[in-house]
């Protein structure tokens, strides 16, 4: 019974002194806080500090939107400087309208006289001058010289005559400026204006971009589909070695299928008649090499007619892809020529053709890689499967070797790139030599019949890429793209849809590893491959997650747009700190004022679409 | 004709699911496969198409090999054994038409389902299925609008959509209620008799076994503890099958 009981106090005595270590350790923390961060009251309380508070926030309160149309009307009263003999006798006025007086109406230099108008338009302001009679061009500025007139419409200021005596009468010019019409918006509205719509549109094309490619990232960043993808290491390795190949024999082959288009390049009727041929060629190419469905075995002569046709098909499909491209490029240029107003289609057009006819060699290579990095992978299971352990072996350490050379090889060949080294030592035979004995000592630890997890090696690779990029702020992405592409929105489509691939990539093959995994199980069991696998029950699967996610993601990209400017990045951002900077509040407000309103009402419009869809 | 063959299962965990499995089920037979909760059944029908992949053993179907067979030859060999779940296991958020649809998956080319194209025989095939097992009119309704009889007679009609040789049926009526169960069951028995299929059916209670099948296993802990006619298991038997303290009550 002793026992515990002791433990107890001296535990309890540890517990309290260690409460008290922690309490002064925090106020520590804080009080350097504090200090770091510089937190100083009596700013706060300095006159000139209040002052420009004072001033700025009036400025942000009218944020420079609406102006009126002012017209100025000019009343006149008479005045004598130095008082004539009849003692500066001047007529009534004509009080039916407003109307001006000056008492009394004769002065001395220097005196200070009354000016005072009546019926005028309540709350308008103007000029009070002085108008020597002599030289009635000549305007004289007097201090404190505005009037203002109250809610009767009346006013009333003393002002200083100038010493300008004359026995003419001279005049007191009121100048009273008046708002008339409906109001309308100011320049910084406009501008304002156009630059929101700048950005709203970055967001949705930011947007859309990272969608469409973290899609399929997403894919081979879930643990429960890539678990389960294992292959020899013979098939690995082919693979690996029909990627470049691939790429390089793809690029090539498609760059020279555009080169075929371009004697026929500027002719549109031709642009539209391959593209209408296209489709149908590629279909009818398709079907037939590609039956719908197919219960026994094709012989070998099918097969490889097949293949031949398929390869033919896709030619085709490319050749009418640089035909649209140029059939974009054509009619984007009449467009920009003759649509006028419109003249923006003829460009979304003529940078559509660009787009794609600067893509589709690129789309070529990745085709022709991906399609020859799985036909060798095939080859390398079928060896694998039916040849001797000794001969896969043999195999093993050959392609194994190649392909860890070409890996190492390329991979050096982009450090040469980025660092321009020029030691071949170390960018070139450096990397292959080790490259090959990686995949060497591989091949000779591997066991022939042996199959590698090759799906989690790809899981972990773009998990950790997925990762790495995503610490990344958008708005540092942003910087980056800014040297690389200029200032400007494109430079901000590129940052944010970079940010949003990788973090909708995360978030999307999270949703991919919680389905539930019934029906991914009977879906297998049909013979489905990995491919239908996906389509037939994982993609039901998940549609409601991504729309609520994208939906959330187009949220936060109109919020980043909205600042992504500070850095050059396109969009509002860039004015807003353009009126900071100058001092202009007024027109930085108007500026806050649309980002308020376009996030709110961005943020209700998700709202509603998610509860609507998910 | 299915053989099985010194079949073991030791999961990742190091639990020995199936522990040394021998058995042939000939063409047309209706097998029952029975044992309590935890003794290999689903591990053992599952390893038959791979879905789960054997750590000792072979597999024989039509004398071909099963447990070399390639990704290639795996899609051939699966089109062939129609699977039934406990859970039914469809998609939920598919129509009713697409889940049949599915079962033809083995068949057609890879590159059309990206489109989501079945051929038009197909179509008509899986209304005929769904017409078969009497839920015709749910052809267009989302699967989880469904009750869980008619969810198993999808997922049965799935499975016929492969033109199964075999079908694996692991615990089919366990989340049904008695009346449900022997309607399911008619079925299964029905493709059994009338089609030729061969069916092999893990089971929780024993009147069913007596009422539906031909013959009978029984797991224990992963062994093979019984192999006869449904009229053989007497009440040592039983006790060998569901343990000591287990009371026969049907
Ligand atoms: N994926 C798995 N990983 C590890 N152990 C498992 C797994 N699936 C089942 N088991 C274990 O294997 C044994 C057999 O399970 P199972 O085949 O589901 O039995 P039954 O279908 O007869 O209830 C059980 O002890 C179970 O806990
Ligand atoms: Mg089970």
């Amino acid at each position: 019974m002793n026992e515990p009981n002791k433990n107890d106090k001296k535990s309890s005595l540890w517990k309290s002194l260690g409460t008290g270590l922690a309490v002064l350790a925090g106020l520590i923390v804080y009080a350097y806080g504090f200090q770091i961060t510089k937190i100083d009251l009596e700013q706060l309380r300095s006159e000139r500090r209040q002052e420009s508070l004072v001033r700025v926030t009036r400025a942000l309160a009218q944020p420079d939107i609406f102006e009126y149309e002012q017209v100025s009307e000019a009343f006149t009263a008479p005045v004598y400087v130095t008082c004539p003999a009849d003692g500066g006798i001047v007529e009534a006025p004509d009080t039916s309208g407003p109307y001006v007086t000056v008492t009394p109406s004769c002065a001395e230099p220097g005196e200070i006289v009354t000016v005072e108008g009546f019926k005028f338009v309540p709350n308008s302001s103007g000029p009070v001058r002085f108008v020597p009679g002599s030289d009635p061009t000549n305007v004289v500025e007097l201090g404190n010289d505005t009037a203002t007139t109250d809610a009767d419409g009346s006013f009333s200021v003393g002002i200083k005559l100038p010493k300008r005596p004359s026995d003419e009468a001279q005049f007191i010019r009121v100048t009273m400026r008046r708002n008339v019409g409906t109001p309308m918006f100011t320049q910084t509205a406009r501008e304002t204006w156009n630059k929101i719509i700048e950005t709203v549109f970055l967001a949705l094309l930011a947007t859309t971009l990272g969608t469409i490619l973290a899609i399929p990232l997403s894919f081979i960043a879930a643990r429960n589909l890539m678990k389960s993808v294992r292959s020899p290491l013979t098939s690995i390795a082919l693979s690996l070695l029909g990627w470049p190949l691939g790429i390089a024999i793809g690029y090539l082959l498609v760059s020279w299928v555009g080169k075929l288009s371009v004697p026929f390049a500027e002719n549109i009727p031709v642009n539209v008649l391959f593209v209408a041929l296209t489709p149908i060629l590629a279909s009818l190419g398709l079907r037939w090499s590609l039956p719908e469905e197919e219960t026994s075995k094709p012989s070998k002569t099918t097969q490889t007619l097949r293949l031949i046709v398929l390869f033919v098909t896709v030619l085709i499909a490319f050749y009418g892809l640089f035909q649209l491209a140029n059939l974009a490029i054509n009619v984007g240029l009449l467009g920009i020529a003759g649509f006028g107003s419109l003249a923006f289609l003829g460009n979304f057009l003529f940078q559509l053709g660009d787009i794609i006819a600067i893509t589709t060699p690129v789309l070529g290579g990745l085709a022709t890689g991906s399609a020859l990095s799985s036909f060798l992978g095939r080859t390398g299971q079928r060896a694998s499967e039916k040849l001797a352990p000794g001969a896969i072996r043999l195999l093993n350490i050959l392609f194994a070797t190649l392909a860890g050379a070409t890996l190492f090889g390329l991979f050096g060949r982009l450090v040469e790139w980025l660092y321009q080294i020029g030691q071949p030592t170390y960018v070139l035979w450096g990397p292959l030599i080790v490259g090959g004995l990686l995949g060497l000592a591989l091949a000779v630890t591997t066991k022939p019949k042996d199959t590698l997890s090759t799906g989690l090696v790809i899981y972990y690779v773009t998990r950790t890429v997925l990762n790495g990029l995503r610490s990344v702020e958008a708005l540092v992405m942003a910087i980056v793209f800014v040297i690389a592409v200029g200032i400007g929105p494109f430079a901000g489509v590129m940052a944010l849809g970079l940010h949003t691939i990788v973090s909708l990539a995360k978030l999307y093959s999270e949703q991919v590893e919680s389905i539930q995994p019934g029906p991914l199980e009977a879906i297998q069991a049909t013979g489905a491959n990995r491919l239908q696998t996906i389509i037939y029950a994982v993609i039901p699967q998940i549609v409601p997650p991504y729309i609520s996610y994208t939906m959330y993601r187009w949220d936060i990209n109109v919020r980043m747009s909205t600042i992504i400017g500070f850095v050059g990045g396109g969009g509002i951002g860039f004015l807003l700190q353009q009126n900071i900077n100058l001092l202009n509040y007024r027109a930085a407000s108007a500026q806050m004022l649309a980002i308020a309103i376009v996030v709110a009402s961005m943020d209700y419009i998700s709202s509603v679409l998610r509860e609507k869809y998910v | 004709m299915l053989q099985v063959k010194n079949l073991t299962k030791i999961y990742d965990g190091g639990v020995k699911a199936l522990n040394n499995v021998t058995f042939d089920a000939p063409k047309g037979q209706f097998l029952a496969v029975i044992g309590l909760s935890g003794s290999g059944k689903s591990t053992l029908l599952r390893c038959i198409n791979r879905l789960i992949d054997p750590t000792e053993g072979q597999i024989l179907w039509n004398g071909e090999d099963v447990t070399a067979a390639n990704p290639e030859e795996m899609r051939r060999i699966r089109r062939k054994i129609g699977m039934v779940f406990q859970h039914f296991n469809l998609v939920h958020r598919s129509k009713v038409l697409t889940n049949v649809l599915a079962g033809r998956l083995g068949y057609v080319n890879p590159a059309w389902s990206l489109l989501n194209r079945f051929p038009k025989e197909d179509m008509t095939k899986a209304l005929q299925q769904l017409e078969r097992v009497g839920i015709a009119d749910k052809a267009n309704q989302r699967a989880d609008e469904l009750s869980g009889g008619q969810q198993q007679r999808v997922g049965i009609a799935r499975a016929l959509m492969q033109d199964p040789e075999i079908i694996l049926a692991d615990e089919p009526v366990a989340s049904l209620d008695p009346v449900l169960a022997h309607s399911i069951m008619k079925h299964l028995e029905e493709i059994n008799k009338k089609d030729g299929v061969t069916v092999l059916c893990s089971l929780h209670f024993l009147d069913l076994v007596h009422r539906y099948a031909d013959r009978v296993i029984a797991l224990n802990e992963g062994k093979l503890v019984f192999e006869g006619l449904p009229s053989e298991i007497d009440d040592k038997k039983f006790k060998d099958i569901y343990g000591r303290d287990a009371e026969r009550v049907g």
